[in-house]
């Protein structure tokens, strides 16, 4: 896109206005109130977190009353605070282990990222392409990485790239559909309107159907955030590796072995706090690239 | 008449679902002129519209442009389209999608500028360059679209009912602005509608079409000051003229 335009007029946001319900005569002749379409409204924030939170404190505190007065042993159910000391006293063990699950997991959605949407445009090229390798993806897709993880350890020796793989497998089919069905869904009168203005393909990809695709391509990237982080773990079940190069997954099978539930439980809770992280790091992405035009992140009041 | 910008012969267009949108249509369009196509909907005004702009092929006839050889005499830069619906690209600032054609054109950015700014400002939006489609109303929606038509200073204008999804005070104030900016600069225009009120308010020239399959069915030549404004509105001449424009509407109905 072009650089904007330099002197411009210092109204840099104006009210913003259903289109519907706008009468004619304020149309233009009402001099706009500058104000800040997004920001950080602490309150409302407080407001809609108040309640999850409260329901997870109330179940942590249910849940250590239930292990305290039943005297439940912790290699059969460990309290939630023999869990976060655990966790403390393990974090040497634990903590480089989070490293390496967090790498293979970073590397596969990059990996996705870009294959899945390189894919996208490869389909959108010739409907023949799209017709002959979707229901690849497909395949891919509903295959169950369980099933298809030994043979890949097996094939790739190379016990990273290995786990690499079959993160990457889970995680690009909802990078390539969405990103794929967004990359189709441009406006069609502005499709007609570059035409009539003689616009290239080349234009006409990146000046329409790129950005038309954006809101899609990250709704696809939210979802595979979260299923490389489930790849990486499944494949490092799989593979069981010991040793330093080991994953989260290797410390849950080892303390199950060894008894160690506690362990088990503060290595569980790393991998669904990586989960979340995940998942929030990429909705605000997605809100940082969308907040000035796309409805989903848009906040209005009423 | 003044010289034809545009001669359509004859045109049929059948579409590829068998549908005939239009059939024998016979249409001069001729230079400086503010010609209203006006037609129940569905009678393929819109298709004539998307014809003239090269947005199609006609299935038969023809379509010649007498200031040159085809669409050479007119560049299709020479055409500024206005759709329905805004149709601006979201993820755009207000300057952008003015931009937009120009940038398409290759028109180095410094010129850009200063001819997306002087659009933007003939529509009445200075100020609101940077602005996202998202935060106007639909009034300056339409204003925007209307903009971004102008920046390539067409010399044919083509608007498909461009206020139909207006309320009536914003339509209305639409309407004087066209008509201020059409007397100042004399494009020729052709503005599809299926208002009788709209077309003869605005128009020089009004081209009845029957239902589908669409043809011209009468022709009628508003003469009236050309100032227009509400006294027009309100005036026995243009009541006149409204009666007479929806007796030929109903006739072309029937035909």
């Amino acid at each position: 896109m072009s650089r904007g335009s330099p002197a411009m007029s210092s109204i840099r946001s104006v009210e913003p206005e259903r289109a519907a319900n706008s009468a004619g005569l304020r149309d233009v002749d009402t001099v706009p109130t500058a104000r800040k379409l997004w920001r950080l409204d602490l309150g409302w924030a407080v407001r809609r977190a108040l309640p999850p939170v409260a329901i997870g404190a109330a179940g942590l505190v249910a849940w250590e009353l239930v292990v305290r007065l039943n005297q439940i042993p912790y290699y059969i159910l460990p309290g939630p605070l023999l869990v976060l000391k655990t966790l403390v006293q393990d974090w040497g063990t634990l903590y480089p282990s989070l490293l390496v699950t967090l790498a293979i997991t970073g590397a596969a959605l990059l990996v996705a990222t870009m294959a899945g949407v390189l894919i996208a445009i490869l389909f959108t090229q010739s409907k023949l392409v799209e017709l002959s390798l979707f229901p690849y993806a497909v395949i891919l897709q509903v295959t169950p990485i369980v099933a298809i993880a030994p043979l890949i350890i097996i094939w790739v020796r190379n016990i990273p790239l290995a786990l690499l793989i079959c993160a990457w497998l889970v995680a690009f089919f909802p990078i390539v559909s969405n990103t794929t069905l967004g990359l189709n869904s441009a406006d069609h009168n502005l499709l007609n309107l570059m035409q009539l203005y003689g616009a290239s393909r080349r234009q006409i990809f990146w000046y329409l159907r790129l950005p038309s695709a954006m809101p899609y391509f990250l709704g696809g990237l939210r979802i595979s955030g979260g299923l490389a982080l489930i790849g990486a773990v499944v494949a490092e079940f799989v593979a069981g590796t010991g040793g330093a190069q080991s994953g989260l997954a290797y410390r849950i099978l080892e303390s199950g072995y060894t008894m160690q539930i506690p362990r088990m439980f503060a290595a569980l809770l790393m991998i669904t706090g990586s989960g979340i992280f995940i998942f929030l790091a990429l909705t605000a992405l997605s809100h940082m690239i969308l907040r000035k035009w796309h409805e989903s992140a848009v906040t209005r009041e009423g | 008449m003044s010289r034809a910008v545009v001669q359509l012969q004859n045109v049929d267009k059948v579409y590829g679902n068998g549908v005939v949108a239009l059939r024998h249509l016979d249409l001069n369009v001729g230079e400086g002129e503010f010609l209203s196509l006006l037609g129940p909907s569905g009678c393929g005004k819109s298709t004539v519209l998307r014809l003239v702009a090269g947005l199609g092929e006609v299935s038969g006839g023809r379509i010649e442009w007498p200031g040159g050889n085809g669409r050479a005499g007119l560049p299709q830069g020479d055409i500024g389209f206005v759709f329905q619906e805004p149709t601006l690209m979201p993820w755009a600032t207000v300057f952008k999608n003015v931009l937009l054609p120009l940038k398409l054109r290759g028109v180095a950015p410094d010129e850009a500028a200063g001819r997306v700014r002087e659009a933007i400002a003939m529509v009445g939006l200075d100020g609101f360059e940077r602005a996202y489609p998202r935060e106007l109303s639909g009034g300056m929606k339409m204003r925007v679209s209307i903009a971004r038509a102008l920046v390539t200073h067409p010399r044919l204008l083509l608007l498909d009912e461009p206020f139909a999804s207006l309320d009536e005070i914003t339509r209305f104030k639409l309407d004087n602005d066209l008509l201020a900016l059409w007397a100042r600069q004399r494009w020729t225009v052709v503005f599809v509608t299926h208002s009788v009120y709209e077309s003869v308010y605005l128009s020089t020239r009004i081209a009845v079409m029957t239902a589908r399959p669409g043809r011209t069915a009468s022709d009628v030549a508003i003469e009236a000051p050309a100032p227009r404004d509400e006294a027009f509105r309100t005036s026995t001449l243009y009541n006149d003229y409204c009666r007479l424009v929806s007796a030929r509407l109903a006739e072309a109905i029937r035909s």
